[in-house]
């Protein structure tokens, strides 16, 4: 399928090199140059660039797939940024956490199991998945895709993936399945915070996370297996994950091990834990602001260092309202947030 | 030079690294990626939490002059207050600059709208009052009026307190924890408050 590029998605966000440098003599001319410009990887305190490496990514390898997204013209996310900014509260609730102490996690042997509603019930071997998808007629797709998350932040990633509707469509739901209940995995003595309440943010383990059928079915729902050509990192939630564009990123359930379809709609992990804040469906929208912020603006997490922060407008449906908004036409969307 | 004063000036000279070594850290950790690849919000929690701790230390000392009897140890109370303003300070700028990016209109929507950032901004408001008064010429011209002032220091430490609990998304084992050493602290100064408040 084609993702439109839409004109009100081209708000670029590059600087132009020329100003880097003559902020940089500015300052050097200063006599701060060395304090505060100096340091590992070139970038300093001041300066423009992306400060950190791409993290020597455990187990992380080339992946092949097919650019079937028209060229975009969103600009991307750094790596570096996309694998040090996480949320995963499994490995606590620190942006930093996640990167930190999750490189342990083992990923292989990694199974999905799909039950319930559905006529054949069974396990996704998810590493046959990932490297023998093309043999099936199941090619892996990188997908452009802005992700805005609930605290206000966005990013641009490039995903790769399999649209969640064509592996949904092997285990044949039956018409009694309504909604989708999705589960990361438990594991204590891998996950750190879900051995202390206090590490994990005194969430209840597992998480679990939910759709509606119609929004699983749609093609933009991917469920990912990589970014920037290679395989998830953990942080990331490796083996393999949940996207769902149009909504806020805590939707998109990690590491997951289970999916069970079902009739009644699914607890959600964020739901149960303050329902005036987070709602099942989280659909991306700027009218409905979170209690404790706005939700009208976000802040960009683009190429650059502390000081070239941005923020942009949200937009209804994370900008993919053209695709998805017919999917609620009939429900008030401040009722159901 | 006696024991005490050694002991009282190396304590001072202690603060003002412990509350400036950190700050000078971040100019390498930010570039070094030490706190992740988007430090905003890291930068954010790091601030508060050093504004919160030093606004608890600066309590912590009129109870270790009565344990200690080390009358010195008066001193490190300026200091701290004003260190804990400093930090506040740069918490706040944090969040102005780095996060809302300047934007003046939401700015004041959020404080208005949002009760934890109202909360925090109202006790930058009284560190700033208190820090004012701070200055030697101002302490003296105000007499009794000054100490009456500075007990608001209480006041504001629950508030930072309460600010660090509502800002969390979900978990309050941490914010009580310091509530809980907060209100000790105060606990340890009930007779002065009593006394000040009745007057
Ligand atoms: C001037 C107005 C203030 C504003 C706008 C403000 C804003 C914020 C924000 C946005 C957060 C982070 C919330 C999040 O995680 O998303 C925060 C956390 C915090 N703030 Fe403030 N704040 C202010 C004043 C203060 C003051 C004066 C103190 C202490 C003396 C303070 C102490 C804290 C602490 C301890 C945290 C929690 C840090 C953590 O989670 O590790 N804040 N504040």
């Amino acid at each position: 399928m084609l993702i439109k590029a839409k004109k009100n998605l081209l708000e670029s966000a590059l600087t132009p090199e020329s100003v880097y440098s003559e902020r940089r003599t500015i300052l050097k001319g200063l006599g701060l140059g060395s304090l505060l410009l100096a340091g590992p990887s070139q970038a300093g305190f001041f300066s423009k660039e992306a400060p950190v490496e791409v993290p020597a990514a455990a187990k992380r390898h080339a992946l092949q797939y097919e650019k079937t997204s028209p060229a975009s013209p969103l600009v991307l996310t750094p790596e570096s940024k996309i694998l040090t900014h996480n949320n995963f509260y499994e490995f606590g609730t620190g942006k930093t956490d996640p990167f930190k102490n999750s490189q342990g996690l083992e990923l292989e042997p990694w199974t999905l199991s799909v039950e319930g509603e559905v006529a054949k019930p069974g396990k996704l071997d998810v590493w046959e998945l990932i490297n023998g998808a093309q043999k099936k007629g199941a090619q892996l797709e990188e997908r452009i895709y802005r992700m805005r998350c609930v605290e206000a932040w966005s990013m641009v990633i490039p995903w790769i993936g399999i649209e969640l509707g064509q592996i949904l469509k092997q285990f044949e739901p039956t018409s009694k399945a309504k909604y989708l209940a999705f589960e990361t995995l438990y594991d204590p003595e891998q996950m750190p915070g879900q051995q202390s309440r206090r590490i994990g943010g005194g969430i209840d383990y597992p998480y679990v996370e939910g759709l509606r059928m119609d929004e699983a079915m749609h093609p933009l729902t991917i469920l990912s297996v990589g970014l920037y050509g290679k395989t998830l990192a953990p942080q990331n939630g490796a083996p393999i994950r949940l996207v769902v564009p149009w909504k806020y990123g805590f939707k998109g359930i990690k590491s997951i091990v289970k999916i069970r379809l079902v009739e009644k709609m699914p607890p959600t992990t964020w739901n149960m834990l303050a329902a005036k804040e987070y709602g099942f469906y989280a659909n991306v929208n700027p009218a409905v602001d979170h209690p404790r912020w706005s939700q009208g603006s976000e802040r960009v997490i683009t190429e650059g260092g502390l000081f070239s922060a941005k923020r942009q407008k949200t937009l209804p449906f994370n900008g993919y309202a053209d695709e998805v908004a017919g999917l609620y036409s009939n429900m008030n969307l401040k009722q159901w947030y | 030079m006696s024991l005490k004063k050694v002991f009282a000036l190396a304590l001072h000279i202690g603060v003002h690294l412990a509350a400036l070594l950190p700050l000078v850290w971040l100019f390498w950790a930010v570039p070094a990626g030490e706190l992740g690849g988007d430090p905003v919000e890291e930068l954010i929690h790091f601030l508060g939490l050093g504004a919160l701790r030093l606004l608890l230390l600066s309590l912590l000392i009129a109870p270790l002059v009565k344990y200690l009897q080390i009358a010195a140890l008066f001193k490190l109370r300026r200091p701290l207050g004003l260190w804990a303003y400093t930090w506040a300070s740069l918490h706040f700028f944090a969040w102005l600059a780095l996060d809302l990016v300047f934007e003046w209109g939401l700015i004041a929507e959020e404080i208005i709208k949002r009760s934890y950032i109202l909360l925090g901004f109202s006790l930058w408001l009284i560190l700033s009052a208190l820090a004012l008064t701070s200055l030697p010429r101002l302490m003296r011209a105000m007499k009794g009026k000054w100490q009456t002032l500075h007990w608001w220091i209480y006041p504001a430490a629950i508030m930072g307190c309460i600010h660090f609990w509502w800002s969390l998304k979900s978990g309050w084992f941490e914010p009580a924890v310091y509530l809980l050493i907060t209100l000790v602290l105060i606990a340890l100064r009930k007779k002065k408050l009593l006394g000040a408040t009745a007057r």
